[in-house]
């Protein structure tokens, strides 16, 4: 079946089997591979993009039910010469990533969440309640936490 | 970790749908994907097609305009949760919805598709088993209408017939004197629950609580729920809410449970 998938913009066209998951497109297809794949059963939260402005699984989605849809994966956070976003620089001065695996998750988890959010002033007990999805093997999660609260004044 | 080969039809009218899944055996509906995707992807599933409802904006809707509130079976899990008409008449749907998953899974979980797909430690099978839900099927060849304790059979088991589709869920108003809890026990945060509690309370005039993990399916508590409307306190309704169950654990989990949301709604 072909498809056509709008990600951070650009339009990708191409053949799928229906089984194809929307994060293997991202990856093998699109050759975007700053989103990461690790459990492939909605657990872990490492392959989270953005369908509509809202944080979703691309693990727990085939590629054939994004046809005609708007994706951002974290290719689309960095300015266009590379220049990091307020998000990822937080992460940068925070410790936020160690090994980096479950970072784009998160990143694509919390600029979901400082978007919507960007009106009130946000807890961190809402932060934690909002990151409770993703996994995170290196870091103990303080250091994400003080990042999405420091990032949350630049939104 | 992929997925079997299948078939795959986007489905066009809900009148599509069902003769798609009529027409075939081996069909599964798709809905949210929350719970199928990884079935599939675990190969613990393997259909021959799937027939993906999500294309079908009939059946999303969210209605209280008639006094009962409306679900459309495709409503989403977060557009339920972010409800300020869900939130004023239906406070329980909102307490339970929050232990769902965490927030990318309600993105694209839906209502319909946790009721039909009936895990055990599911939260809104029990809410909605509290709040006397009728569940609406339909299939190629007629409707019909069930009631919690009809649609419920057992852990990832439900009364839906091969090619019937549940298409919405209707919820009566509460009393408005009514106040409502919800609470879970799970291991970690947004993991499959152990036991959790819906009570919805008007004292004097009306009184339900259902139980999660007492059994495979959600649990009424009729003999508490009558002895609240006699009178009792928040102890001795949940220790009668739990006593018919045999695991030691999950009773004192369940009494535990049982008692701290009634103290809520009775403070």
């Amino acid at each position: 079946m072909t498809v056509r998938i709008e990600i951070n913009g650009r339009v990708y066209e191409d053949e799928v089997e229906p089984r194809t998951l929307l994060s293997d497109f991202i990856r093998h297809q699109a050759g975007l591979t700053g989103t990461h794949v690790g459990c492939e059963h909605g657990v872990c939260g490492a392959c989270t993009v953005q369908l509509d402005g809202e944080p979703m699984r691309s693990c727990l989605m085939l590629a054939v039910q994004a046809d005609g849809r708007s994706l951002r994966t974290v290719e689309d956070l960095a300015g266009p010469g590379g220049e990091l976003s307020a998000l990822q620089q937080a992460f940068t001065e925070h410790h936020a990533l160690q090994c980096g695996f479950c970072t784009a998750g998160f990143l694509m988890t919390a600029d979901a969440l400082l978007r919507r959010r960007r009106v009130e002033p946000i807890g961190e007990a809402e932060i934690r309640e909002e990151l409770a999805g993703n996994l995170c093997r290196c870091t103990g999660y303080e250091g994400i936490v003080a990042a999405v609260r420091a990032a949350a004044a630049e939104y | 970790m992929k997925p079997a080969p299948f078939r795959y039809e986007a489905a066009r009218s809900l009148s599509g749908a069902l003769e798609l899944l009529a027409g075939d055996q081996d069909a599964r509906a798709l809905a949210g994907g929350q719970s199928l995707v990884p079935m599939l992807n675990f190969r613990l599933a393997w259909p021959e097609l799937i027939v993906d409802l999500n294309p079908l904006a009939e059946l999303a809707h969210l209605d209280a305009s008639g006094g009962d509130l409306r679900i459309g079976a495709l409503t989403r899990q977060a557009t339920l949760q972010r409800s300020d008409v869900v939130a004023a008449g239906w406070p329980l749907l909102i307490q339970a919805v929050a232990h769902v998953g965490h927030a990318a899974i309600r993105t694209r979980g839906t209502v319909g598709g946790s009721v039909a797909h009936a895990d055990p430690a599911a939260e809104l099978p029990v809410a909605l088993t509290a709040l006397d839900a009728r569940f609406h099927l339909r299939s190629r060849d007629g409707a019909r209408s069930l009631s919690a304790g009809e649609l419920f059979q057992g852990a990832l088991t439900t009364a839906l017939e091969p090619g019937e589709l549940l298409v919405e869920i209707e919820v009566p108003a509460s009393p408005p004197a009514a106040r409502t809890a919800f609470l879970e026990h799970a291991r970690t945060h947004g993991d499959f629950a152990v036991a959790g509690v819906a009570v919805i309370l008007a004292p004097g005039e009306h009184a339900a609580i259902a139980l999660l993990g007492a059994d495979a399916v959600p649990v009424r508590a009729a003999a508490a729920e009558q002895a609240l409307l006699n009178g009792a306190g928040p102890g001795e309704a949940a220790r009668l809410a739990a006593a018919g169950i045999a695991d030691d654990y999950r009773r004192a989990l369940l009494t535990t449970l049982s008692e701290r949301a009634l103290d809520q709604v009775m403070a």
